[in-house]
């Protein structure tokens, strides 16, 4: 522990005492450097200083994700941090930037003022006498609110981990239950019809929870179950284009409202129309005793929308 | 002469099958068998028992399959191989209730429902159409396309071709027994249907049914393009 500050003072040194030695004694400068503002100075120090502050506590109030009026407290870090960014460069602009006001007739030809005027631009004075601390200060500032406004990432999924996406409830024996948590009978499901389904005790919000239930034959083993979320973008497959009159009218699918994506779901799920790239994932069911629908093991295949190498996933319990 | 003969028919047939049925159902259903022999036997076969890539079965269809596809226009269709749609009537009310009740002979289908949507829950059937219907008709009735089908927009069909349409599942559209959809929850349906024919536009302008804010953005475009016109009309005039 000792060490390892041993080792953080040591950098700091570094960081901030590099070059002291090398500052250059001014020169004859055609503006005058005026009187340092060390109060200003401090000021500024310490408004990067609140600043890198709220952008941590941004940082903090995501991390910790349990607050309550969490939006309100992120908002509150970021708005501050800006108001005091924005103060911060007032104070600069106002207190330490060298000023100087020339009044003379603008000239015709002005090539000669341009560089005049550059050339006062690039030998002013400064009136910082802290320069180091402050950029660093100013740096640390701006670093911590970018990184706070990148927090946000963090929640378009998990990027190192990402297990949880291939977790599924289901497991053998689990029964399958209607939107009032009734157990559903396999004599119960009709042709022509499609029922929603969901895991029994488990929590419906889980992306691998709801399933689509449809009858493809008669008997038993007619009935098929699929996940109700759709491969390609995870919209739900709120659509079952069912023939009254297979002979002249297209063949059944299980259709995604969002870009029609169109499974088979006499086929494994294959896709038949859509941008869907692989199949959706079919449920193994079995009946118990009581003529219920139970599953018989986990999904085909990864359940949800598609993502780089989401094929060498399988459905895990 | 053939019809005479169809009336003895069916007047020996009948009172096998009911009690006793009235004289003029009796009538009737002489009347509609001639109308399908002429209308729908090319398709349906000339008992209603289907033929192979041309028309399903009639069995079992009862009178509400045949009430809907009739007074909705979606039969008799000219190519079997095309999306039945609403089209002209062709019958007149007293053909239709003859071609119904011979239809309902084949077989044992379903009586002809009469929804008591007028007390039913709006806000319930909302919920039950978002879940079963919206997939597809959309929330605003407005019907869509899927892969191979048109799907209807639903502000034409009367409550109890709505009422219909869900037990039959009419062309690709699935359908629901009494035991998925019951009755009472049919009647919320229909209810949110005979709503969303007429929903509460408060902007004034409808614009798709979503709400005020479509109206809105077409308020500011027309507001931006006046003040922009009347910004061009005082530069131009300070310029003279």
């Amino acid at each position: 522990m000792s060490r390892a500050k041993a080792f953080l003072i040591a950098a700091l040194v570094l960081l901030l005492g590099k070059r002291r030695s090398k500052r250059e004694l001014p020169e004859h400068r055609i503006v005058p450097p005026g009187s340092p503002q060390r109060r200003a100075e401090t000021l500024v120090l310490l408004l990067f200083g609140a600043v890198t502050a709220c952008g941590v506590a941004f940082i903090v109030v995501y991390a910790i994700d349990q607050l309550g009026h969490q939006t309100q407290w992120l908002g509150l870090a970021l708005g501050l941090a800006f108001a005091l960014l924005a103060l911060a460069c007032i104070v600069i602009a106002r207190r330490l930037v060298v000023t100087e006001e020339l009044a003379e007739p603008y000239p015709e030809d002005h090539p000669d003022e341009v560089e005049t005027i550059e050339e006062i631009l690039d030998e002013s004075g400064s009136r910082f006498t802290r320069r180091r601390l402050v950029t660093l200060a100013g740096t640390g500032a701006l670093g911590t609110l970018f990184l706070a406004a990148l927090t946000p990432a963090l929640s378009l999924g998990p990027a190192l981990d990402t297990r949880a996406l291939t977790k599924t409830p289901w497991r053998r024996g689990r029964r399958l239950v209607d939107e009032s948590g009734k157990p559903i009978a396999a004599a119960d499901i009709e042709a022509e019809a499609f029922y929603t389904a969901y895991p029994e005790g488990a929590d419906r919000e889980l992306i691998g929870s709801p399933l689509v239930v449809v009858r493809i034959g008669p008997g038993n083993g007619g009935v098929v179950a699929y996940s109700k979320i759709c491969t390609h973008a995870g919209c739900a497959i709120a659509l079952y284009r069912k023939p009254t009159f297979p002979d002249t009218q297209p063949g059944p699918a299980l259709v995604c409202p969002c870009h029609y994506s169109s499974f088979d779901p006499a086929r494994n799920g294959k896709v038949i129309f859509g941008p869907a790239g692989r199949p959706l994932p079919r449920l193994p069911l079995e009946i118990d005793r009581d003529g219920n629908l139970r599953a018989a093991g986990n999904f085909s295949g990864p359940v949800g929308p598609s993502w780089s190498g989401v094929r060498q996933r399988g459905a895990r319990s | 002469m053939k019809r005479l003969a169809l009336i003895l028919l069916v007047l020996l047939v009948a009172p096998a099958q009911a009690a006793a049925p009235p004289q003029g159902v009796v009538a009737n259903v002489a009347q509609g068998k001639s109308l399908y022999a002429a209308n729908c036997s090319r398709c349906h076969g000339s008992h209603g028992q289907g033929i192979r890539k041309q028309g399903p079965s009639l069995k079992d269809v009862g009178a509400l399959g045949a009430d809907f596809y009739v007074r909705t226009g979606y039969m008799p269709l000219d190519d079997p191989h095309t999306q039945p749609w609403r089209t002209r009537v062709l019958f007149s009310e007293q053909e239709i209730r003859a071609l119904v009740a011979y239809v309902a002979t084949i077989g044992h289908g379903p009586a002809i429902p009469t929804p008591q949507w007028r007390s039913a829950s709006v806000a319930a059937g909302n919920k039950l159409f978002t879940d079963h219907c919206a997939g597809c008709h959309q929330i605003a009735i407005a019907g869509g396309v899927l892969p191979g089908a048109r799907i209807p927009p639903l502000n034409q069909p009367t409550p109890r071709q709505i009422a219909e349409a869900v037990r039959v599942g009419p062309y690709l559209m699935p359908k629901f027994s009494p035991k998925a959809i019951t009755p009472t929850q049919l009647n919320d349906i229909v209810a949110y249907v005979q709503y969303a024919k007429h929903p509460d536009d408060r902007g004034g302008w409808a614009i798709g049914h979503l709400g005020p804010w479509p109206e809105g953005m077409v308020t500011w475009l027309l507001a931006a393009s006046v003040l922009v016109a009347t910004c061009l009309a005082i530069g131009r005039r300070l310029k003279a």
